[in-house]
Parts: C-alpha cells; structure tokens; sequence
C-alpha cells in the first residue's frame, strides 16, 4: 500500500471538489474493496477523502411513493429497513446473499455499486490484465475463467461484475445520483451506472472524475413476488456463479436480472416480456450473442433452471 | 521404555482421567485472545522489524536482474534480502522445492527478496517497489499430459493374476477418477519471529514438528542445529502444511542476520498457496471384479500425481492394500515431474484422495451387483492376514462394527436402492456411505516431567497442538499416572529445549505423545520411589497420594524431581498393520434446478482404540469431515497450465466450507482397545476423519440424483447437463 | 523518496474501554493497529482481505473485519475486541460456551468467531434479516441455519463449525 495523505470531508460538494483537486485522489466509505485492493497496489490512491461524515446515511420516502437511500447507508441498515423489507423485497434479497455480515456493516450503497471486479487475474498483478493495466493484455482469456462472463464482455476483459445489490436495484430501475466537483448533481439511471468493458475495461461505469455518488433511488414499489436467488459453489460467503434477481407478477409478467455473467448487471427488456413464456426464453433472448468459455458455458443453462425456480416457485 | 511386546493391562484400563471427556486446558487462553501465536509475540525479543516477502512471477527459469535500489531507499526500510545476493540456502530432507536463493525459479511464488522496515505498512510498500526481470522458461503443469510417460514411484505390487482374474469375474468395474490439488489453507498464515544472538538463532514460529524444524533449519542455513532453537507453543493450524520449514522461517533468519536485529515475517495470504505445499492432484484408476455374490475376485488401482523432481507424490493407493480382500491384486503408483509448486503432505496424504475413489468405486461395484453398499463391503472384510500385505496381519480391526452400527443409527433402511427417487420439493434426497482406514503409526517421543513441592507437576516436551488437543491429553496422562487432579498439571509444548516427542503429523501425535509422557511419569514415580524408599513400579499413585508398602506420603513429600522418559517402538510391531477404521454417512439434497448439493447429515463411526478425550477427539473427526466435504464439493486449487501455477491462490478464490455448509455431525466412537499400539492401546482419529465422508457424500449425490461425477470437486457445472429437464 | 510528513496522524480510539490517542502511519489497518500497536492480538490476521473472518471486532455494537478498515477512520469509535469480551478468569457466557462445547481446535479464528457469535445472537434480536430468512416481516428466529448463514463470514478451516452452533444455540437460549 503506498503512502497516502488522509482527510475527512463534511459535505459532499467539498468531498467532490477535493477529489478532483488533487491527482490521484479518492473517496473511502465502508473501504472493504478499496483497501483490500490498495493492499496489493492496485488501487494507488495519493489522497484519500473519507465520506463517512456528509450524512449521507438515511432512508426516506421520495414525493412520488419510491424510496431514497443515502450513498451511506450500509449494506445491513438497507438491507432491514422496513420499507426495503416489505416493498423491495428482492433488495432485501440480493444483499443478504452477499459477502458477510461483517462486511455488510461497513459497506455501503455507493461502495457496493463501485466494487470492482473478483477475476482473479485481475487480483494477481504479476499477470496481465487490460483492466489492472491497460494495453497489459488480458490473462483470463483461455485462462481459468469458471467464475467470469459470458455476455457482454470484450476481446480486452471477460471479468464480470461481482455485486449482488446491484443485480436488485436493476431490476427496480434505480437511478445513482451523484455531485460532481463543480457542485452540479445530476442522475443516472442503474441501466447506463456500469459500462460494459469494450476495449477500455479499465472504465468501469460512467462517473467522471471526482463525482460523487450521493443516494440511490428507487421508483414506487412495482409489487408482485420478489426473489434473489444466487448460486454458488458454497452456500455461504461466496461470489455467485450466477444470480437471478426477479419480481414476478400474478399474470406472470415481471422483471428480471442476472448476475455474475456480465460487467453489469444483465437485464434486457425484450427478455422481460418473454417472462409469461418461461424460462427458456427469457434466457435464449437475454443471452442472446453471448461468448462464454468452455469453463463458464454452463452459466447459461444454470441460469435457465435458476429461474425456472424461481418462476415455478411464483406459481405454487 | 520401549514398547516390545503387546500392552497387557495398566493403570488406563482402570482410568479416572484419561478416556473422559475433558474440556481443552488451554481453552480459557484461546477464547479470550491470551494463547500467543508465532507473530504476536511482542514480548520474546525488543526491536523487532518487520520482513515482507515477495514471490516469483514466474513458475519455471530464472531471474536475470532484480532492482532493489528502490526498495532500499525507501522510507524506514532497514535491509533488503534478494535471492540474487544470496547462494542458494540449503534444502533438508523434508524439502523438495528450493526455499531461497540464487537465480534459479523452480515454481511460481517462490520466495525472491524480503524487504525489512521499521513497519509492517512500510516494508510491504518497500516490497512492492522490487523490479525483476526473468528469463521465462517452459515447464510441464499438466498432469492429465504427464501421466501417460510418468514412471513408477515403486515397484508396483502384484499378487495372483489380475488380468485372468479381471476378465474372467461375472462383474466388474472400471473407473477414472481425478482429485483436485487441494490447499491446506489453515487459518493462521506461516509466521516466524527470528533473533540471532552471536552464532545462536531462536525462531518462534508456527510448525508442527519442532525437531524437524531445528534439524532442517541448521541444514538449510548451514549452521550447527545445535544453536538453533525453536519455538512453537501455539499453532493456528496445520493439516501438514506446517510440518517443514518453509520460506517464512528461512526469510525471517536470513532478515534478522542482514538487519541486525529481530525481525518477524508472515507470509501474505494470496502467496501461500503457491509459496508453500499443497496436496497434489491424482489420477486414479480402480478396477474391481467380482462373482456375483459379492465376493471380490480382483483389485486393481492405479494412481497418477505430480510433483517437482518426480519424486514425493501423493500415493492415493495407500488404504487398498488393507481393505478389503481378494485374491488377484495389482497397486500401482506412478509420479510424473511437474513445474507446479511443491506437492506434499496435507492431512492423510494418499488416503484421503484414495477414500474420494476407492470407495465410490465400491459403490458402484455394489450398484452393478445390485447389491446394498454396506453389504458390499462386509462380504470383502478381510480375514486377520492384510491381503495385499502378506505376511503382515490386522491388530485390533472392527470396521464391519463401524458400518453396522452407522446404519442403524443413521437409518441406512430408509434409503432407496434406486437412485434419483427421492424428492422432497425442489430437491432430489439421497445417502451414501463409505469405509474409512487411516493407518495408526506411532513415532518415538520423549517428555519431562517436574514435580514441584506444592504437589503440582509440570509437564515439558516438543510436541505441538496444533489444534488437535494434546495440551489436555498429556496433562490427563500426566495426572492420571501421579494420581494427581488434573488442575495440579501444567503442560508446556513446542520448545525445542524440551526433550524430542512424536510431533503432530500421521494422525500419530495423541498416541505417541502421550506414550512418551507415561514413559516419563513412570521414570518419576521410579524417582520418587528412590528417593522416599519405595518401590515405585508397585506403589499406589491417588489423589495427590502415595500408598506403597503399608506407608502413605502426599505426593510433594519428595519435594522437587525430575525425570525424562521416552517411548520408543519396538519390531514387533511390524508384523502387524496396525490401523484405524470408521463407517462414513452422508445425506445430501440436491437442487433440481440449480444442482447445488446441501449436506443434511453426516456421521461417523470410529474405531481407533482407546479414545483419550471424547471432547476433542469428536472435534478432530468433525473437522476432518469438513475438510472431506469440501474436497468432495468445493476445493479445487485451478492450475493455468500457460503461466504454472494455481490461479485462486487467496481466501476468496479457494473457497473452504464455511458454516452454512455443514449441519450438525455426528460422531460415535467403538469402545474398542488396541493393545498393538503403545501402552495407551490408542489410535490417532485426526486423519481417520477425512477418510470417506467426501466419498459417502458422492455417493448420497449419485443416490439423490442417478448422476456418477469422477471429477472432483463435484461442482454442478459437472452434472447440470444430467440433471431432470425442467420447464 | 521521503514520505509527506501528513501520511501519519493522530488517532483516538476507545478499545474495550480505554482511550487511546496514538501516532499512526495513515495506512495503519484497524487490525494491525490492536495487534502491532496497542499489542491486542486476541483479534488475528488471518487473510488481510475480508476473506476469512478472523479479524472480527466490535466497532460502535457492530462487528466488522478489521482488516478492511484504516485506524484514521475510526476517530474516536469504540471498539471491543475478544480481550474486552472476557478473561481467562472470567469469561464471557459465548466463551464459557466455546469451552464447553469444544468451538475450537486451532484457536486461531476463535477470537472472530466469539465475536461474530455475540454480534449474530444480537442481530437476530434486533430483526436483521439473512440470506436465509424466509419471512422478511416476521419476528427473527435463533435458529440453526440462521445461525449458520449469519456465521459464514467466520472461517474455521479447522471445521468447528457443528460445535459453534451448539455453543451458540446454548447462549441463544439462555
């Protein structure tokens, strides 16, 4: 970890504007992925603004019946609030079957949004990696690549996105909303929040520099059943081989996600309409063009029958 | 004392202590936070700095140059140790790959430099400022492309004609089955603290054999063992992976001789699985032919791993030999050279990744005889003569017990005979069962024994608890031998001062340990004998007192003694294959939509002699079983046979059950002696445990779901193609 | 290459407690200053990457991992660690309980074990739901697999993990 000069900001536009003063600056939160990352000198930050003090830590209900969490409100608070519990439930869901309870106390909902990739080619930075490094090249291309993407991935990066909260809050049509240094807020919709890698893995979702994420919020509750189910090798503490995120109407309509196949989380509109045909055909169309590995090509059956549970589950 | 002749009756047939379930003496220490560990020890040495080490980016070549004028540069740094500035250190017996030194990169990880700092935060960042070029050469990573042109690690065994036997049985069995290379992942990383005063080097470190270690550490550094001393009261796990010194040590004495000063070195979790050992992958092939009432006509397996040099692989055929019977037997074990990092002992090498094939090719043996498993291998129970060791005979044997008591009490009558026709919900219900034999070997191990004046004795040897529990089981020895309360009894491990005991490896640690530690107290009780003018091989020891010929003395009356003792193991044994045995269950749901596997139950039912603490001798088997079930579903170091080495080399990516993933377990153990061991008749259950259970839940998966995986680790992208259609 | 005089600050922390004001290099984790500085090394490192659980501490009532965490930000929180829990003279009823159960062999994850197991038993009081919570509106149950889901952040490689449950089921109950 290199040497870095430390600050406490009090409000987001100072955080912002702080960030986008200094070269090489960051923001720290909860810190669970930044300094597991700075550990290993992937993450070099020069300066770091701690946010924890800007307040940004509540839950309320928005004008229009949605929900508006605070960039700091951290993965358990969100998790068991009551409106999340009873009106989100996939929220709920998808954050419980993350990480660890440990973890979950101190990450955040900025944070989580901003985790980085678990490839672990990325992770060992004596190996190339486009992302870690751009021009590098990219090592789990004919590596071992069971855990990485199948959709949406580039000749560059096949890793994916790891979160599960996100897989949740895409499915709900979330909206990030975010300051930029020159004090300016803007909002940006869950969809267009994480980029697909192309060829510049190493930008991974569309904030600027020094913008800061200030809340999430979620439109009024859409009803219906809500499931997160995450699949994995071990049942506990673990990244998902796949995960379905899905809210699933009487009528049989509804939404629904993936995670752990994409650099984002992976939902397409044309495959939620399918949703009243089944499985199969939500899955043929969401994954439509996909590119998977000989390792990884099971993620896509796997994550047919893993809503095909889910959908039988809805009916019973 | 050496032990020559069969244990007849002794003062633990009468036992008050021993045999009783004891909770640990060192558990107070180790639940509040007080049990030091090899890095924590803040209070051995002043000034110590701290080392950070750097491993190879590459697997296979050499380094050309390496630029150290950064790191030297850099704040607080105090001495850099670079492998291009170093000879070679030297290797002991117990290594195989280098440890440190010279231009030469043998496997990926190996240790390059080690930078020592005032702080741990600047010499890791000190660390990371090394550039080092390296001349890439191309290595073999593949066993699957080794094993075909690999060599016999021995003489293969042949009894009878297995070929006429094979071709000629009613029915048979040929499988193919792979073993992932496995990561002993134990919780704490290798530590050392190294201090040298003038010629003389103290590491306090975390090892499981401290003679072992003071031997190779004088070889390898090239010094007299004699000044060496070692370290080791607290072990925060091992399962082998700690059995030899390793580069922590070796970088932490070279660093504390350049710095000038003591310095204490961790290994960093993700280097730990390529720096240090791990349990090599196999290929194994079991051939098993029978007549159709079951009676096995000819056993065949063979066995693939691989391993720098060629040599030191892992012998997944070790428990064939003894199982079960038949007359026409081949065993062959072949050892490929590999580029990959050092394959070594983890917890029952060779049986344990034996037990993962063997026993579910007994079970589909039992299928194509359509016959019940247990049945299966009750028919094949060998008489006394070992049949594939001839010459050589069972001492104390109840495996058949084992497996019929197991049934009853895990309700074996409730399974289906038929695979995949048990469903409940969304998941598909089966069982599955193995045997379980783990050889008992005991070492020679010695202890001391110090009688204080208050009555109070204490207890010091170098034998280690690594987990295992023999803090308690010499301190119930110790008291049960004086005929003292267990409270009068402290034990002190893991100095290399102390005299040489057994150590803790082979599941041999509780039975040898505390051999030797009778063998003291027996020289004590001779002392104080002497000393108050008693005989004391016929006197009474009881309740802190004494009764011999008509007199009675308080135990202190012979004010402060000592005595050593050693146990040491006679030829005799060697007639027999002295063993431990257990009856393996498992019931498992599977998801029919997902295909992942939840282990419901599990439990075992043991034989190992005498077991001298119910308490933690239920816990050594339960975390073995763990340990297999993670092999059998999870545990897999994935190998990138491009770059050569294992690509999920961290917590996260080698993924260990965690506690969602195991139900309660249960543990019986047969009230059973064997008098062939050492006078405790006790055998070793810490590898017993992980004989089986990941073979009984592969065997449950096939029983859930009709689906036969021979790859381990059973992952669902394995069968999720097999898996019922869903719509 | 001379670090900035500012990479070092002033940190006041309130461990099991005591105060602490302490001199730190900025990069300082949590987890190295309790077991490095202040020489609390009942709390352990087993990973230094969140992935294992042993560096489990008490930080304002709810656990975390050390290990991710810088001291800087920690100004003037208050922390338990596995010293603050018990002594060996007088232990906690979750350590009384690991005794008894035998919730260990190694020892060395017991420290994060103990105090994720105290923490757990105090989020299932306060309705914090898991992964395994069917009904996310009903009371919290103590049970074995909320348990054991809520556990999983604490790995035992030494496989204690059936013990832990009982011990824990234990205190749950008493």
């Amino acid at each position: 970890m290199r040497s870095f000069t430390y600050e406490r900001a009090s409000t987001p536009a100072q955080a912002a504007a702080s960030v986008s003063s200094r070269q090489g600056a960051k923001f720290i939160a909860g810190g669970t992925n930044l300094l597991d990352l700075m550990k290993l000198e992937i993450e070099t930050p020069t300066h770091l603004v701690d946010v924890q003090d800007l307040g940004l830590d509540q839950i309320e209900r928005t004008e229009d019946g949605g929900l508006r969490i605070g960039a700091l409100v951290t993965n358990t608070a969100l998790s068991a609030h009551d409106a999340v519990r009873n009106d989100y439930a996939v929220l709920t869901r998808a954050i419980a079957a993350g990480a660890s309870g440990q973890l979950r106390n101190k990450a955040t909902t900025a944070g989580n949004l901003l985790q980085r990739t678990r490839c672990p080619y990325f992770y060992d930075t004596d190996m190339p990696c486009n992302k870690r490094k751009a021009g590098t090249g990219c090592a789990a291309i004919g590596g071992f690549s069971r855990q990485l993407g199948v959709i949406g991935i580039s000749e560059a990066c096949i890793a994916t996105y790891p979160g599960d909260m996100a897989v949740a809050l895409r499915v709900l049509d979330a909206v990030v909303e975010t300051v930029r240094p020159d004090g300016e807020t803007r909002v940006i919709p869950i969809a267009d929040f994480h980029r697909l890698w192309g060829d510049t893995p190493h930008i991974e979702t569309a904030l600027e520099p020094g913008e800061l994420i200030t809340g999430v919020t979620l439109p009024r509750p859409i009803g219906g059943q809500h499931f997160y189910q995450k699949v994995r090798d071990r049942r506990s503490y673990a990244f998902a081989l796949v995960s379905v995120a899905a809210v699933i109407q009487s009528d049989g309509s509804g939404r629904v996600a993936f995670g752990g196949v994409a650099p984002k989380p992976w939902r397409v509109a044309e495959a939620d309409a399918l949703l009243p045909n089944g499985a199969k055909a939500v899955v043929e169309r969401a994954f439509q063009g996909a590119k998977p590995t000989e390792d990884n090509k099971f993620k896509i059956p796997l994550a047919e029958r893993a809503l095909a549970g889910l959908i039988a589950q809805a009916r019973s | 004392m050496e032990f020559n002749a069969p244990a007849g009756r002794n003062l633990f047939d009468d036992a008050k202590i021993v045999g009783k379930s004891t909770p640990r003496i060192d558990g107070p220490l180790k639940v509040t936070g007080t049990a030091p560990y090899a890095y924590e020890r803040h209070d051995v040495a002043d000034n110590q700095a701290y080392g950070y080490v750097i491993g190879s980016a590459i697997a296979k070549g050499r380094i050309r140059s390496m630029s150290l004028d950064d790191a030297r540069r850099a704040p607080g740094v105090i001495a850099v140790v670079a492998a291009t500035e170093t000879d070679p250190v030297g290797t002991s017996d117990y290594n195989n790959a280098p440890l440190f030194g010279g231009r030469e990169i043998a496997h990926y990880h190996q240790a390059i430099a080690c930078v020592v700092a005032q702080t741990f935060e600047q010499a890791r960042s000190a660390a990371m400022l090394i550039r080092t070029d390296y001349e890439r050469d191309e290595g073999a990573f593949d066993l699957e492309a080794a094993a075909p042109d690999a060599p016999l690690a021995s003489k293969a065994h042949k009894q009878g004609d297995f070929d006429a036997a094979f071709d000629a049985a009613p029915v048979k069995i040929d499988s193919r089955f792979h073993t992932a290379d496995e990561s002993h992942a134990m919780m704490e990383p290798h530590a050392t603290i190294a201090a040298w005063e003038g010629p003389k080097l103290t590491l306090w470190t975390s090892n499981q054999m401290v003679n072992w270690a003071k031997e190779s550490m004088g070889e390898i550094l090239g010094i007299d063992a004699e000044n060496v001393r070692v370290d080791s009261p607290y072990v925060g796990g091992g399962f082998g992976g700690k059995l030899f010194i390793r580069a922590d040590a070796v970088m932490a004495a070279l660093a504390a001789r350049a710095a000038g000063r003591p310095v204490k070195v961790t290994l960093q979790r993700p280097l730990i699985p390529n720096n240090t050992t791990h349990r090599h992958a196999t290929i194994q092939r079991i051939r098993i032919a029978a007549s159709r009432d079951g009676h096995i006509s000819a056993i065949a397996h063979e066995n693939w791993s691989g391993n720098l040099n060629g040599t030191n692989g892992e012998n997944a055929t070790a428990q064939t030999p003894s199982l079960y019977a038949g007359p026409n037997r081949l065993i062959a074990n072949y050892i490929a050279t590999l580029d990959l990092p050092e394959g070594n002992a983890m917890r029952a090498p060779g049986e344990a990744p034996g037990h993962l094939a063997l026993e579910v090719a007994m079970d589909e043996l039992a299928e194509a005889l359509e016959m019940d498993p247990i049945e299966l291998r009750v028919r094949n129970e060998p008489d006394s003569a070992v049949p594939g060791r001839p010459g050589r005979k069972f001492s104390d044997r109840n495996l058949v017990r084992c497996l019929h008591e197991g049934a009853e009490r895990f309700g074996w009558d409730k399974r289906s005979a038929t695979p995949g026709a048990i469903r409940e919900g969304r998941y598909l219900i089966g069982m599955g069962v193995a045997a379980g034999y783990r050889g008992a070997p005991t070492m020679a191990s010695a202890a001391r024994v110090r009688l204080q004046s208050d009555g109070r004795l204490i207890v010091e040897t170098d034998m280690t608890d690594i987990g295992t529990g023999s803090y308690t089981i010499i301190a119930q020895t110790a008291a049960e031998t004086m005929g003292i309360p267990l409270e009068k009894v402290s034990v002190e491990l893991g100095d290399s001062l102390y005299p040489v005991a057994a150590g803790s490896g082979g599941q041999w640690g509780a039975a040898s340990s505390t051999a030797g530690v009778y063998a003291a107290c027996v020289n004590l009780r001779r002392a104080i004998g002497e000393k108050l003018g008693f005989d004391g091989d016929s006197a009474t020891f009881g309740g802190g007192r004494i009764e011999a010929g008509g007199q009675s003395f308080a135990i202190g009356d012979a004010g402060e003694l000592s005595a050593d003792g050693e146990i040491s193991f006679g030829e005799f044994k060697k007639e027999y294959n002295v063993a431990s045995y257990a009856g393996h269950f498992a019931e498992v749901a599977v998801d029919i939509y997902t295909g992942e596997t939840r282990i419901r139950r599990m439990l075992a039912v043991c034989d190992a002699g005498r077991i001298l603490n119910p308490l933690s001798a239920r816990s050594q088997v339960i975390g073995a079983m763990v340990m297999s079930a993670g092999a059998a579903l999870m545990e897999e170091l994935a190998v990138d046979p491009r770059f050569g080495f294992f690509v999920n080399h961290d917590l996260a990516g080698y993924e260990v059950p965690v506690h969602a993933d195991i139900p309660h377990q249960e543990v019986v153990f047969l009230e059973t002696l064997d008098p062939i061991v050492s006078p405790m008749k006790a055998k070793g259950v810490g590898e017993l445990g992980i004989c089986g259970p990941g073979a009984a839940v592969a065997n449950a998966i096939y029983n859930a779901t009709g689906i036969r995986v021979r790859e381990y680790p059973l992952t669902l992208d394995k069968y999720l193609d097999h898996l019922p259609e869903i719509n | 290459m001379t670090a900035p005089a500012d990479t070092r600050m002033s940190v006041q922390l309130t461990v099991n407690g005591s105060e602490h004001a302490i001199e730190l290099d900025t990069r300082t984790t949590l987890l190295d200053t309790l077991r490095e500085h202040l020489k609390l090394t009942g709390t352990k490192k087993g990973c230094d990457h969140g992935q294992c659980g042993a560096c489990t501490v008490i930080v304002n009532g709810e656990r975390i991992n050390s290990c991710l965490s810088l001291a800087v930000q920690h100004q003037e929180d208050e922390i338990t660690t596995i010293e603050g829990l018990g002594t060996p003279d007088n232990l906690h009823p979750m350590q009384a309980a690991f005794v008894k159960h035998d919730g260990y062999q190694c020892g060395y994850c017991t420290p994060g074990q103990i105090c994720s197991a105290v923490s757990v038993l105090n989020e299932i009081r306060k309705g914090v739901p898991s992964h395994v919570t069917d009904d996310l509106t009903g009371p919290m149950q103590a049970s074995n697999m909320e348990m054991r889901e809520r556990m999983s952040g604490n790995i035992c490689r030494c496989g204690a993990y059936s013990n832990i449950a009982e011990a824990m089921a234990e205190v749950a109950e008493a």
